[in-house]
């Protein structure tokens, strides 16, 4: 029989029991519409999670020096002279997609002077990169340039802490000059303020200032207290973090025998113990949701077998006419699948809206993915597949004879 | 004219129930040529059904050879059986065996749908001159709760022609009608022989069997009698003779 047929067919026999087939359907339809939804809200807040994280700078990798001689008097990383701005350069040259910022730092405290103000902070001498890496920005003024980095201009940006200290009476510190270490500094930008850290650190108690004013200036050193460089997103970051252990590696001229005298760091590791954390609670929902579905095709498997036992008589009259199980048993299938993805689609239009709505009314974050759309929609059809099959397939091998002849 | 529709060579069909086997069809053989009308008559428990069922490619012998329209069925797949009675038979049932809440039209139409190399207008077409045959050309559209029982059967008796079958199986076709109603069928049935037709009509009635040109009557798994009616009763003067007040 063809396809149309078959169709046309199975649409006929749902039509003549409409309030059956609609019940039948209501556990497909919830079945989905619960998928969908509730994997919108889980990747939701998986995404709002993870777009929080990336605000405080989630990509960043840290390149710190480290002895590599375990005897001996081990010293800390920022006193180990080894990180240079040929490292910063090998880098560069990867010419890397992985890696979207890369810049020095180098950095060490003094006091702030500001008339008759001042204030005990640390100067952090960096690139321009610097502020898109660490996911600073600014409040007012602007940032030094490239050319402020090769003249060793005297410029710096300040963090709200430091204003606030150094100019207690609110007055705008743009275009003011400070002191630093007894250097002075002219003010070109403000901060916005972030906040303390995660490990109650004050991150709005900085100066950054370009990091070669530093280096020459203040530390009258050449070497740097570490590399901060950032990746293109949380995928890349360990792609990123390989490329640049190799190119330092390289640079610092190390045989494979030699183990490496800096470290790599990323904040990958609590990334992914949140991402794990929110990954498990959209499992756990979708679990839940696919149990329903699973309940629906139990639902249609009853249905479909208690339609093949009230219509006995037909399979045997079709049969005896000519129908081939093969034919009777489509027809059923394409009857059970017909169900499942009619209430596929509703359910689809249900969940899609559904958390709509809840994004709307209770202000959720929801994500609504294809991918969930397109997986529940194959996993009806795939339900209509597997529980239409054992009543359709018991249709096709009923005996004609008996069919016929069934009360 | 000569040529067999049906040859039946030694039938047997045993049935195995638990330890102890069944012997419906003990040797049967006869053969029916193209254009006759045959009776198959029987007691309960005769073997009719299973003769009527083998007939039908709905059972295969378990001894025996039935060739139908040259084909040896005894050695077919289900499938194949299938195919053999979408396209040689045309099955007309007691209780009609209409599709429920479906059009006369499409009753009609359904073995064709079953076989694909009919296009859809061809189908169509076919039912049509089917219905048209039967004398139902006003009640293509009505479902068979719409029809009286006589009609139903009609469109039953439309339905088994439409694929032009070697051979109309027809089982206790009248069983469920009344006097008159049997005669109009029966006047069909003779109607659609005298074209052409051959007719196989299983039937526990004798005055049905009178209808045809040939009886086989059947006892005890075996054929008792296998005779020509030379005498064969037009159902059309039959059903003049009828009283007018029989008509309830």
């Amino acid at each position: 029989m063809a396809i149309t047929n078959l169709l046309r067919l199975a649409f006929l026999a749902l039509q003549r029991n409409k309030l059956r087939s609609f019940l039948t359907m209501l556990g497909i339809i919830i079945g989905v519409a619960a998928v969908i939804a509730m994997m919108a809200i889980g990747e939701g807040s998986k995404q709002s999670i993870r777009s929080s994280l990336s605000g405080m700078g989630s990509n960043t990798i840290t390149i710190m020096p480290q002895s590599n001689e375990p005897g001996g008097v081990r010293l800390q990383g920022s006193s180990i002279q080894t990180l240079k701005m040929e490292d910063i350069t090998a880098i560069e040259k990867l010419q890397s997609k992985n890696i979207n910022g890369l810049s020095p730092v180098v950095s060490t405290s003094g006091q702030a002077i500001k008339g008759a103000y001042n204030w005990p902070t640390t100067i952090t001498g960096v690139s321009p990169d610097y502020l898109n890496i660490r996911q600073l920005k600014l409040k007012d003024g602007i940032l030094f340039s490239e050319r402020d980095v090769k003249s060793f201009a005297k410029v710096c940006i300040l963090g709200q802490t430091v204003i606030d200290n150094l100019f207690p009476d609110g007055s705008n510190p743009i275009g003011q000059i400070i002191r630093f270490k007894s250097i002075p500094f002219q003010v070109i930008g403000v901060l916005e303020p972030k906040g303390q850290s995660n490990f109650g650190q004050d991150q709005d108690d900085i100066v950054v200032a370009p990091y070669t004013t530093v280096q020459k200036r203040i530390t009258a050193t050449n070497y740097l207290q570490s590399i901060y460089a950032s990746a293109t997103s949380e995928a890349t970051s360990d792609a990123a973090t390989t490329e640049i252990s190799a190119a330092v590696r390289e640079s610092h001229r190390l045989t494979p025998a030699e183990s490496d005298d800096f470290q790599v760091r990323t904040q990958a590791e609590l990334i992914s113990t949140i991402s794990a954390t929110s990954s498990m609670l959209t499992v756990l929902l979708t679990a839940i949701a696919g149990i329903s579905l699973f309940i629906g095709g139990i639902g249609i498997m009853n249905i479909m077998y208690v339609s093949v036992t009230e219509r006995t008589r037909e399979i045997g009259l079709r049969m005896s006419i000519g129908a081939r199980g093969q034919d009777v048993l489509m027809q059923f299938l394409i009857e059970a699948i017909l169900i499942s993805i009619t209430g596929g689609v509703i359910g689809v239009i249900l969940g899609v809206s559904s958390a709509y709505l809840i994004s709307y009314f209770l202000n959720w974050p929801v994500l609504i993915s294809e991918s969930s759309i397109v997986i529940s929609f194959i996993v009806c059809a795939v339900t209509g597949v597997f529980f239409g099959y054992y009543p359709a397939k018991k249709a096709s091998n009923l005996d004609p004879i008996d069919a016929l002849r069934y009360e | 004219m000569e040529q067999k529709i049906l040859d039946i060579q030694d039938l047997k069909r045993e049935f195995v129930m638990g330890d102890q086997t069944v012997r419906a069809l003990k040797g049967i053989t006869f053969d029916i040529k193209a254009g006759e009308f045959v009776t198959i008559m029987g007691s309960s428990g005769s073997g009719k059904t299973t003769l009527l069922n083998i007939l039908g490619c709905l059972d295969k012998p378990t001894d025996g050879s039935y060739y139908l329209d040259g084909v040896d069925v005894k050695h077919l797949s289900r499938d194949e059986l299938a195919g053999l009675r979408n396209t040689k038979i045309g099955f007309v049932f007691q209780a009609y065996n209409l599709l429920p809440r479906t059009s006369a039209l499409e009753n009609v139409e359904l073995p064709l749908f079953y076989n694909k190399t009919i296009s859809a207008d061809e189908r169509k077409d076919r039912a049509i001159k089917s219905l048209e045959s039967v004398k139902l050309a006003e009640r293509f559209d009505h479902t068979p709760s719409q029809l009286s029982g006589g009609q139903q059967q009609r469109v039953a008796i439309a339905r088994a022609l439409v694929n032009h079958p070697v051979m109309i199986l027809a089982d206790e076709a009248t069983g469920n009608l009344d006097t008159r109603t049997s005669y109009e069928i029966m006047a069909l049935m003779q109607e659609l022989n005298a074209e052409g037709k051959t007719i196989v009509f299983v039937t526990h009635e004798p005055d049905i069997a009178a209808f045809s040109t040939r009886t086989i009557m059947l006892r005890d798994g075996k054929i008792q009698k296998d005779s020509i009616n030379t005498n064969q009763r037009s159902a059309k003067e039959a059903l003049a003779s009828l009283p007018e007040s029989d008509d309830y």
